[in-house]
């Protein structure tokens, strides 16, 4: 396990993304993307589908790399070419589809890559670990010996967020936290979000539940086809942010909830 | 463990009241019987099949069951499995590898040219055989990972490519015999452990058990941990000294256990310590089940997977040399014919998925045994080669048919 030094104070800034570009052949996914992440705040993202939020988790994590624009990560210049550089940077991803390894029981999954003890497996210490951990976020796991195709959607949730905790990162991306757990889960993912905010730590959370965004995060970032669409704060009301996302204070939810209004007031 | 200590303050892993914790062994039966129910078949088809072989094979010959006819079932075994333990790796990932054939046979030409011929030492010659090795599994490594070149194509080629060299560098007379008193034959031929070592060897492995399963369960008890019952392990520990001790009674009535049987069995507890309790065994596992999340927890796809065929290309290198012994020559037709087919199936035969992500060292053990029971006791039988082939190839079907139905059943049961 790698413990981070110079852990930053809080409100300091860990993380700015300047012009970040990202190109797929000739789509361009990402484009002069702006992103400041401090200490101790929530950062959330939001967007339509298409916007570019989980393409720009992959650039954070080291899983796709950029085209254009730069990554200062504590006031140095650095480059993310590997999920490795990211996560011993003090990066950790929570990805949308998991990524755990099926075949594999909850510990090693917890400890993926980070084995306690490579040459001769510490199975014991680990179990303990991933129990305490499980434990903190409150996490119904009937077993860490069974493997993670056996867990139902939630658990394996559990299991990914449990996973980037492992190695105290500053800053944690949650890809769509909440997508697949219930109700009391999600309460619990929310107050993990805040209790990992309060450690110090930097949170990006992405999420389509402007409910949950509003409720945890110190700023919204929109994302519009791939570039910026304005920062907004949790105050801001619902529909300007369903304005900031479409794009136009004219888009199919407001001219849905005008619908509703008028059917209402042709009852009266 | 007391009973009171437990209901005052649950162990960590216990605190979750839904699960059923089988204990003790009517606890470890059920487990058992859930495993392979849901297709979690274990050493099943292996001892299923054993015991069919035997009975078909001794009532149409009785010498199959003859002491000496099974240590010379052993000593055929050993160059077979360590090729097996090779295929086993990169089976693992999910990979395969055809030219082991070509290159057991590339390394016992390799041996005789180098040795015989030209009069290098033969450590040195060994030496060379397993770097050669190396550097094939290394290529093979660099194409899947660099040119996403499949490794069934790979390889395929590679089987070719090894051939050749093999009829290129054993030139015109085609076949190098192999001095009979050298040491390397009578490792291959004659070589037997002593009786007491025999037995002793035989014992290990429950001993080990006990003191393995005393030793977690303190640790685990200490750490708050739920420890497994004493009882699972000693009847596992009594069921395999029991079974062990008898076969090298039965094996002793013969000429005894061949050193290159146990050089072959030492490899495959390394190979299993390696897989199980490293950070290089977990990552294997890890990218045979999703390459892509083992990458994004910060393994080293690339350089598994590079690992993978090189273990693979030099423990087929060394199975080379053990075939080399064991037939005290070199010749074209070594790692020809069936020899691919054999390794590959042995390791699916034990165990080992072909879709990656599962499998274990013992496989490799277990299979090649199977196998070489299969083609000892068709030998026996005077089948000509046509129809031992058709049987053989028979039996890897239905090995692969099961491997295919258990991976399903796994699937609708909710295990990987």
């Amino acid at each position: 396990m790698t413990t981070q030094s110079n852990t930053p104070s809080k409100g300091e800034l860990i993380l700015r993304l300047h012009g970040i570009g990202k190109q797929f052949g000739a789509v361009t996914a990402l484009e002069d993307i702006e992103l400041d992440v401090h200490a101790g705040e929530v950062v959330a993202l939001v967007g339509d589908n298409g916007a570019g939020k989980s393409t720009l988790v992959k650039v954070l994590a080291g899983v796709h790399q950029p085209t254009s624009g730069s990554i200062e990560y504590l006031g140095k210049p650095v480059s993310l070419d590997t999920p490795k550089k990211a996560l011993e940077m003090g990066i950790a991803t929570v990805f949308q589809d998991l990524a755990l390894c099926e075949n594999l029981d909850v510990v090693a999954n917890l400890f993926l890559g980070h084995e306690v003890n490579p040459w001769r497996m510490d199975e014991v210490q680990m179990e303990v670990r991933a129990w305490t951990l499980l434990q903190e976020l409150a996490a119904r796991i009937p077993s860490v010996r069974e493997p993670i195709a056996s867990l139902s959607g939630g658990q394996r949730q559990t299991v990914a967020i449990a996973r980037s905790l492992l190695l105290d990162p500053h800053i944690i991306m949650l890809d769509e936290p909440t997508a697949a757990l219930g109700v009391a889960q999600s309460a619990e993912v929310l107050n993990l979000i805040e209790r990992v905010r309060d450690r110090g730590h930097g949170v990006i959370l992405i999420s389509h539940n402007m409910e949950d965004v509003r409720a945890v995060a110190d700023r919204i970032v929109v994302l519009r086809l791939g570039k910026n669409n304005g920062v907004f704060t949790s105050d801001t009301s619902h529909q300007d942010l369903v304005a900031a996302i479409t794009g136009a204070s004219e888009n199919s939810v407001s001219r849905r909830a005008a619908r509703k209004q008028q059917d209402a007031e042709a009852v009266q | 463990m007391t009973n009171e200590a437990n209901q005052m303050t649950p162990r960590l892993d216990r605190a979750d009241a839904r699960v059923r914790h089988d204990a003790g062994l009517a606890g470890a039966f059920k487990k058992f019987t859930d495993k392979v129910r849901s297709g979690d078949l274990g050493m099943l088809p292996v001892i299923v099949g054993l015991l069919l072989i035997s009975a078909v094979f001794t009532t149409l010959n009785p010498v199959f069951l003859a002491p000496n006819n099974l240590v010379n079932l052993l000593f055929d075994a050993a160059a077979v499995g360590l090729i097996a333990l090779g295929v086993v790796c990169v089976l693992l990932l999910g990979e395969i590898d055809l030219s082991i054939g070509s290159m057991s046979g590339l390394s016992s030409a390799i041996i005789g040219v180098l040795w015989v011929k030209s009069g290098v030492p033969l450590a040195v010659a060994i030496l060379a055989v397993l770097a050669n090795g190396a550097l094939i599994g290394f290529l093979y490594g660099f194409l899947r990972n660099k040119f996403e070149m499949p490794s069934f194509v790979a390889t395929l080629a590679g089987l070719l490519a090894l051939l050749g060299m093999q009829l290129y560098i054993l030139g015109p007379t085609g076949s190098i015999n192999l001095p009979f008193t050298s040491p390397l034959v009578r490792f291959g031929q004659i070589l037997i452990m002593p009786a007491y070592l025999s037995y002793l060897v035989a014992i290990l492995p429950g001993v080990l058990i006990m003191i393995g399963a005393v030793k977690t369960n303190a640790k685990r008890t200490a750490a708050n941990l739920s420890a497994e019952s004493l009882s699972v392990a000693i009847v596992k520990a009594a069921l395999l000294t029991i079974g062990l001790v008898f076969a090298v009674y039965y094996l002793e009535l013969g000429r005894g256990v061949p050193w290159m049987f146990g050089g072959f069995v030492l490899l495959v507890v390394i190979l299993n310590y390696g897989l199980t309790r490293t950070k290089w065994g977990r990552s294997m596992f890890a990218v045979g089940g999703n390459a892509e999340a083992a990458r994004r927890s910060g393994i080293n796809v690339f350089r598994i997977r590079m690992s993978a065929f090189v273990v693979c290309s030099v423990l087929a290198s060394l199975g080379g040399v053990f075939a080399a012994a064991r037939l005290a020559s070199a010749s074209q037709q070594a790692g020809t014919g069936d020899v691919n087919l054999n390794a590959i199936a042995a390791a699916v035969i034990g165990g080992t998925s072909l879709f990656g992500g599962r499998g274990s060292a013992w496989s490799a053990l277990l299979g090649v045994i199977v196998i070489m029971a299969i083609s000892n006791g068709l030998t026996l039988l005077n089948l000509s080669s046509s129809l031992r082939y058709m049987i053989t190839g028979a039996v890897l079907a239905i090995a692969v048919i099961v491997d295919s139905l258990a991976r399903r059943s796994r699937a609708s049961h909710g295990r990987a």
